[in-house]
């Protein structure tokens, strides 16, 4: 097979796995959200609780579905176009996948028609258990998924005989070196990025002053999660960091766009780096500042990109890039987090209006910096899929180019049908909000995930 | 061989037969539903379809990939084989099950004008039954394997015999979403389903005879699993099961049973996938990769056979708890919205 048909295939793998994405770093902490409202609803008994629990159950429906579609895509897109990559490391990564599917899969779509349907099917404390093991499905999910792709990273208790890997310990795989990292960093930044969805919402129903008692439920929840989560969030990333720079020194030297080894590095702030030249053009950059990262001292050393061979090293502009882009998202989370817990603090917070009308557009920073983050750690590992054992271009399948080209444009066409659709909808229950719909089915039938959308279209109609 | 070599292979064929065969069960009906929407125009006759399957498909759905997955842990190789083999109509398999997944969320917010998510539910289901019907028609015919790699055309399952089985598959599924309608609803569409039943299930036993007849007449080595003395007497209890399956449907259809012709569809479907299975055993991938050939190292068998012991019959469990929850009948107007 060419190399274009690598690429292609590359392409039509970031282009469905980036899509699918969205979806489970959404619900994983929305699932928790939606389980820590109805708890507290049992525990205070206060109504507006179980409102809001409904209303992001209703959410969580659109997403979840959107996740679950695009994710069965990747789990067969692996044999339909990386064939290769499953026989290499088939033995010890097809377990981790087959776990998920056992622990996690299973034990949320499962529960997910109990949360959705059973409101008034199952006693109270049934439906919030179902709550839970949803929440605590999508966490597992994330544990084995995180497993596998940290493996892929830094591959660890295996042998390689004749060029195919074997497992030899499977703590070891499981727990290889990069996974605790990876998935803290994965992990908190899920709940990152739901809890910005969560204070935006708020935000936007407080600015235009509707449900003030849900609002400010939800200003507190996300405000507080996205206080505490922000900063940690910069102390495991920089952990993951040096994590990497230990396992993946080529990542960190294109992270950084870091040519030289044998001088410390400078922080780049921007710069174009010329993979040609090897070096970069208009650079702006703090000198020693990364090895002070990197090394804890600004004449530390760390190993540049020309240390590796030119075919052993990642595209670097696309990795730097996306590492500032996240890097960005982060400063401005920590931000909105500082500044929030200080007018919570001074009690003005609900008085804020330019607070709040910049925070109701926060929601989609968690998004963009999960999608940049995760260019910068899959980008980063390239030439390599599994690093040292595979090569990218000698994993694809031995399917034709014609093949390829003709799927990825109908994954374009479906995938841009279908989920902006759903983002729009999302957007329609929103718009809608948390109106009494506890109270209003407690005699009748549980209610429809999407029912507040179609209400919401009516009012509109009728609006117009 | 050992014996942990010999049989272990063989116990994970077992285990991803049975979540295949689940699949094509559960999702089975779910998608014979939306092949029958072009057959049901009145809205809230779609709602109520809609509304009985509308708890239980996302964890219907789930055993594709326990299929799909199960295949990739336990049989690498095979995995590696099959899907590229089969490239075009898994791909499109899953762009169907895209659209018919969605629509269980978007039609209702999309009404009064949820035409279009009517239309992606039918023929999403309609796309994907068939595709599965070609992927398993192809799978059958044979793979052309070299150095244990795909080495056939991308279009090698355009042929006569995977488009009839894609063909049959659409009135299977059909089959068991109309005796789930049998079951699950009552009134009109009821009444409608269980004539429907009827018809489809001499079309299914038509299909079944025919695949019976032509897979021998195709394939030599199937021929001689058949009908050779003693295989002959002992794979004789199949084609009598199935005949007694056929009568209890039809059985059940005449006399106002609600139960039966859906649990006998059900059999139906499970002694032809039995048949199928029987035809090929022990070749993972027709006619040259056994088993064996394909299997995943014994460590790696045994540490997810582990986890298939523990967690199967929890999720057993807790499936059946669901289905328990949510049965009885589906009405019209006191669905779920």
């Amino acid at each position: 097979m060419d190399l274009d048909a690598v690429l292609l295939a590359r392409i039509q793998f970031a282009f469905t796995i980036s899509f699918h994405i969205i979806f489970p770093s959404f619900t994983i902490g929305l699932a928790a959200f939606i389980a820590t409202l109805l708890v507290r609803w049992r525990l205070t008994g206060r109504e507006h609780l179980r409102r809001l629990a409904r209303f992001w159950t209703k959410i969580f429906a659109v997403s979840f579905a959107m996740g679950v579609v695009s994710g069965i895509v990747l789990s067969y897109q692996i044999g339909t176009n990386w064939s290769n990559f499953s026989v290499v490391v088939g033995n010890v990564l097809g377990p981790l996948l087959g776990y998920e599917v056992l622990t996690a899969f299973f034990l949320e779509a499962t529960f997910l028609g109990i949360l959705l349907f059973g409101w008034n099917r199952v006693p109270p404390n049934i439906h919030v258990l179902a709550a839970i093991l949803v929440a605590v499905g999508t966490s597992l999910s994330a544990f084995w998924i995180l497993s596998a792709n940290s493996w892929m990273q830094t591959p660890a208790g295996h042998e390689v005989r004749n060029g195919i890997a074997y497992p030899v310990d499977w703590l070891a795989v499981i727990f290889n070196p990069s996974f605790p990292y990876r998935f803290a960093h994965m992990f908190t930044a899920a709940y990152l990025t739901t809890s910005l969805v969560v204070l935006a919402v708020g935000a936007r129903y407080l600015m235009k002053g509707r449900f003030p008692e849900e609002a400010k439920t939800m200003l507190h929840m996300g405000l507080g999660m996205v206080a505490i989560l922000a900063p940690l969030q910069v102390l495991i990333g920089d952990q993951h960091g040096l994590n990497t720079l230990e396992h993946q020194p080529a990542k960190i030297a294109a992270i950084e766009s870091h040519w030289d080894g044998s001088k410390p590095g400078a922080l780049v702030l921007f710069a174009i780096p010329n993979e040609k030249e090897e070096r970069n053009s208009f650079e702006i950059a703090i000198p020693g500042a990364a090895s002070l990262i990197l090394k804890h001292s600004t004449d530390g050393l760390f190993p540049g990109l020309k240390e590796f061979a030119p075919q052993d090293r990642p595209p670097v502009f696309p990795v730097f890039l996306s590492f500032r882009v996240m890097v960005g998202m982060g400063v401005l989370m920590l931000a909105l987090g500082f500044t929030g817990a200080w007018l919570w603090f001074r009690g003005t917070l609900f008085q804020t209006r330019w607070y709040l009308n910049l925070a109701q557009y926060a929601w989609p920073l968690g998004f963009i910096a999960i999608l940049a983050g995760w260019y910068t750690t899959e980008v980063g590992r390239q030439p390599w899929i599994a690093q040292g054992i595979l090569r990218t271009a000698d994993a694809v399948s031995p399917v034709s180019f014609g093949a390829v080209l003709t799927t990825l444009i109908l994954f374009i066409i479906v995938y841009g049908i279908v989920f902006a659709t759903g983002i729009y909808y999302i957007n329609r229950l929103i718009e809608y909000g948390p109106r009494g719909t506890a109270a209003e089915t407690a005699e009748g039938l549980p209610s429809r995930p999407l029912t507040a959308a179609e209400k919401a279209a009516h009012d509109a109609i009728e609006g117009a | 061989m050992d014996a942990i070599h010999y049989w272990l292979p063989v116990l994970w064929a077992a285990i991803i037969g049975a979540a295949v065969a689940l699949y094509v069960i559960l999702d089975g009906f779910d998608l014979g539903l939306g092949i029958l929407f072009p057959f049901t125009p009145e809205e809230e006759r779609r709602d109520v379809m809609m509304n009985s399957v509308a708890p239980f498909w996302d964890g219907n759905e789930t055993w594709l990939v326990l299929g799909g997955g199960g295949l990739f842990v336990a049989f690498p190789l095979a995995y590696a084989v099959i899907m590229p083999a089969l490239y075009l109509p898994i791909i499109i398999m899953l762009l169907g099950l895209i659209f018919r997944g969605v629509a269980f969320e978007f039609r209702w917010t999309a009404k009064p004008n949820h035409e279009f998510w009517d239309k992606a539910f039918a023929y999403g289901s309609i796309t994907a039954a068939f595709m599965q019907g070609v992927v398993l028609g192809g799978y059958l015919q044979g793979i052309n394997v070299q150095n244990n790699a795909f080495a056939g055309g991308t279009f090698d399952w355009f042929a006569p015999f995977p488009l009839f089985t894609g063909a049959a598959l659409v009135v299977g599924y059909a089959l068991l979403g109309t005796t789930w309608l049998v079951m699950k609803t009552e009134g009109e569409l009821a009444v409608n389903a269980r004539r429907w039943s009827k018809y489809l299930l001499l079309a299914v036993l038509v299909i079944m005879a025919i695949v019976s007849l032509w897979t021998p007449l195709l394939f030599e080595r199937i021929a001689e699993r058949w009908f050779t003395w003693p295989n002959l007497l002992y794979l004789s209890p199949v084609p009598l099961l199935t005949a007694l399956a056929a009568f209890a449907c039809w059985y059940g259809l005449n006399s106002g049973r609600e139960v039966l012709p859906f649990v006998s569809a059900v059999s139906l479907f499970l002694l032809g996938f039995l048949g199928l299975a029987i035809s090929n055993v022990p070749y993972l991938v027709p006619p040259t990769l056994t088993f064996w050939d394909t299997a995943a190292v014994p460590e790696s068998q045994i540490f997810m056979l582990i986890g298939v012991l523990v967690m199967l019959p929890m999720i057993i469990g807790y499936t059946v708890y669901v289905y328990w929850t949510f049965r009885g009948k589906v009405r019209e107007g006191e669905g779920y919205h």
